[in-house]
């Protein structure tokens, strides 16, 4: 434990250290909320009762998801496993005595962790200050702030071992090109991150929701505001529990045969 | 016409060096295609639920989203070189650039010039030819014509862009990660008239950045909405922006300072 402890610490203290990409990234996010804030605006403006969740609930849903977008980006993922299982540095990991999986995975969750921490404040901070039904609410109470924490701690894990599924998958393809392209728009599109998931039609949101990608960031953005009811709540969170057991179960598995038939490309 | 014929070489050799890695090429274009199809999917599926917004309907909002799709895309594949200049001042290449008896342009517009948004420019058609034959325009050559200035208005706005975006290259040595915000930006702002945002939106977009000289005005002339003939020049007008974007590239490269690498 102690090895991947230091693993998270030092990527962790690595994140950190990218205050201007972060501050670039920071204007990028506002322009991209604003412009998502002002077309639901308008939808609403045209027709507000087939509007499915109320307009502050989705502003703040906007922010939030711009706030941790390094939680849940699946294209930002870290180049530099693909680049060592392309280029055979790979070898040099699979002599150490740890889990290669487990060594990603707290080095990815201190990635995305030193990236959220950098992001989201000043993100929220400001958004706090916009007017309400374009700025962000407070939480519908201490309750479901509580779980919207819980949840987004959860959907980190989730997206990082589906994350995980990808690098090791690379293993079997050599190119990670491909199953790049693929997982990320399917992830992009399923997550909720185009739109909502309660603007997709009824039938098509159910079975979504069901799916690994909705217990990414859907769930916890929508605890926070109460788009969901205490009973889809709980649903969602076991979901959630459900998806991040399968996915890490599989990824080690997979990862355990891909480990006994890897063959190191030539450096 | 000995310009053009050498801007035609350095694209060929572009070409012929992309085709060297076939499936890379591909799949690149596949993402291009799957990126814009999910912003795509994304207003699809408002429409499932909307009927119209702002008085748009859905085709009509298809017919301006796949012109900015395409002019976005082809400006994107003339002027790559521009987009990645960043790369050029830090490593020093471009210090190479200037000792050739060449226009500095013309070579940094030659050095990429990218096949692959071809999966985006692909995108862009198809749903554009969905959006015509849903949206019962009723096609003159006047409308045509209106449609042709966009897409060459259009692209010369992006082009310009990308054109400010490296000539501030000369002085911050590194590329400006929020200009993004005007180039994709704009791309994603484009997705729907941009008179739905609200009237301050509007006129930032008429006088200060024209994007809405190529996009909604001349969108009101071929729906139909709006006669006068001012609207079908207007995305030529847009062309204006060309000129501040060149000064200050011209003024970045008399100051430019090598980074001596």
């Amino acid at each position: 434990m102690k090895k991947y402890l230091s693993f998270f610490h030092l990527r962790f203290a690595m994140g950190l250290q990218y205050r201007t990409a972060a501050l670039a990234g920071i204007i990028t996010q506002f322009a991209w909320g604003g412009i998502q804030i002002m077309m639901f605006h308008a939808f609403y403006r045209t027709d507000a009762a087939a509007f499915p969740m109320s307009l502050s609930a989705t502003a703040s849903y906007v922010w939030l998801q711009q706030a941790f977008l390094a939680f849940f980006a699946v294209w930002m993922i870290e180049n530099d496993i693909f680049d060592a299982i392309v280029n055979g540095n790979i070898a040099y990991e699979l002599c150490r005595p740890v889990s290669i999986y487990s060594m990603w995975f707290a080095r990815s969750i201190a990635t995305r962790l030193a990236n959220a921490i950098l992001r989201c404040f000043p993100v929220l901070i400001v958004a706090a200050f916009i007017p309400q039904s374009y700025g962000i609410d407070a939480p519908a109470s201490p309750v479901h702030f509580l779980l919207f924490v819980l949840s987004l701690l959860l959907g980190l894990a989730v997206t990082v071992t589906f994350c995980l599924l990808i690098y090791v998958l690379t293993f079997f393809t050599i190119s990670p090109q491909g199953l790049r392209i693929m997982f990320t728009s399917c992830v992009e599109f399923f997550s909720g991150a185009v739109i909502p998931l309660p603007f997709f039609p009824d039938k098509m949101r159910s079975f979504m929701e069901l799916l690994p990608f909705a217990s990414m960031q859907n769930a916890a953005l929508r605890i926070y505001s109460a788009s969901m009811c205490a009973d889809e709540i709980r649903r969602a969170i076991l979901l959630q529990v459900f998806w991040l057991v399968v996915i890490t179960a599989a990824g080690k598995l997979l990862c355990r045969f891909a480990e006994k038939r890897i063959i190191v490309q030539g450096g | 016409m000995k310009t053009i014929r050498l801007y035609l070489h350095y694209v060929s050799i572009n070409v012929r060096c992309i085709m060297q890695y076939k499936t890379s090429f591909l799949l690149s274009a596949i993402g291009q295609f799957l990126v814009s199809f999910n912003v795509f999917l994304g207003v699809f599926f408002m429409f499932q639920r909307f009927s119209k917004v702002e008085g748009f309907t859905y085709s009509e909002v298809l017919l301006c989203f796949s012109v900015v799709l395409l002019e976005f895309a082809l400006a994107e594949m003339i002027a790559r070189g521009f987009d990645t200049f960043s790369g050029m001042v830090k490593s020093g290449e471009f210090d190479r650039v200037l000792v050739r008896p060449q226009n500095e342009i013309l070579q940094v517009l030659g050095s990429k010039f990218e096949l692959t948004r071809i999966g985006r420019i692909l995108q862009a058609v198809v749903m554009f030819a969905y959006g015509i034959v849903k949206s019962n325009v009723v096609w003159s050559v006047s409308k045509v014509c209106t449609l042709l200035f966009m897409l060459i208005g259009g692209t010369v706005v992006f082009t310009a862009l990308f054109f400010i975006y490296a000539a501030l290259c000369f002085f911050t040595l590194d590329g400006l990660e929020f200009m993004n915000v005007f180039t994709d930006g704009a791309r994603e702002l484009g997705k729907y008239p941009l008179s739905i945002y609200g009237k301050k939106m509007l006129l930032f977009t008429t006088f200060v950045i024209p994007y809405a000289l190529i996009q909604y005005y001349p969108l009101l002339y071929i729906l139909g909405r709006q006669t006068s003939i001012v609207y079908m020049v207007l995305p030529l007008a847009a062309c204006w922006f060309f000129i501040p974007a060149l000064l200050l590239w011209k003024y970045g490269v008399r100051c430019y300072q090598s980074s001596g690498s």
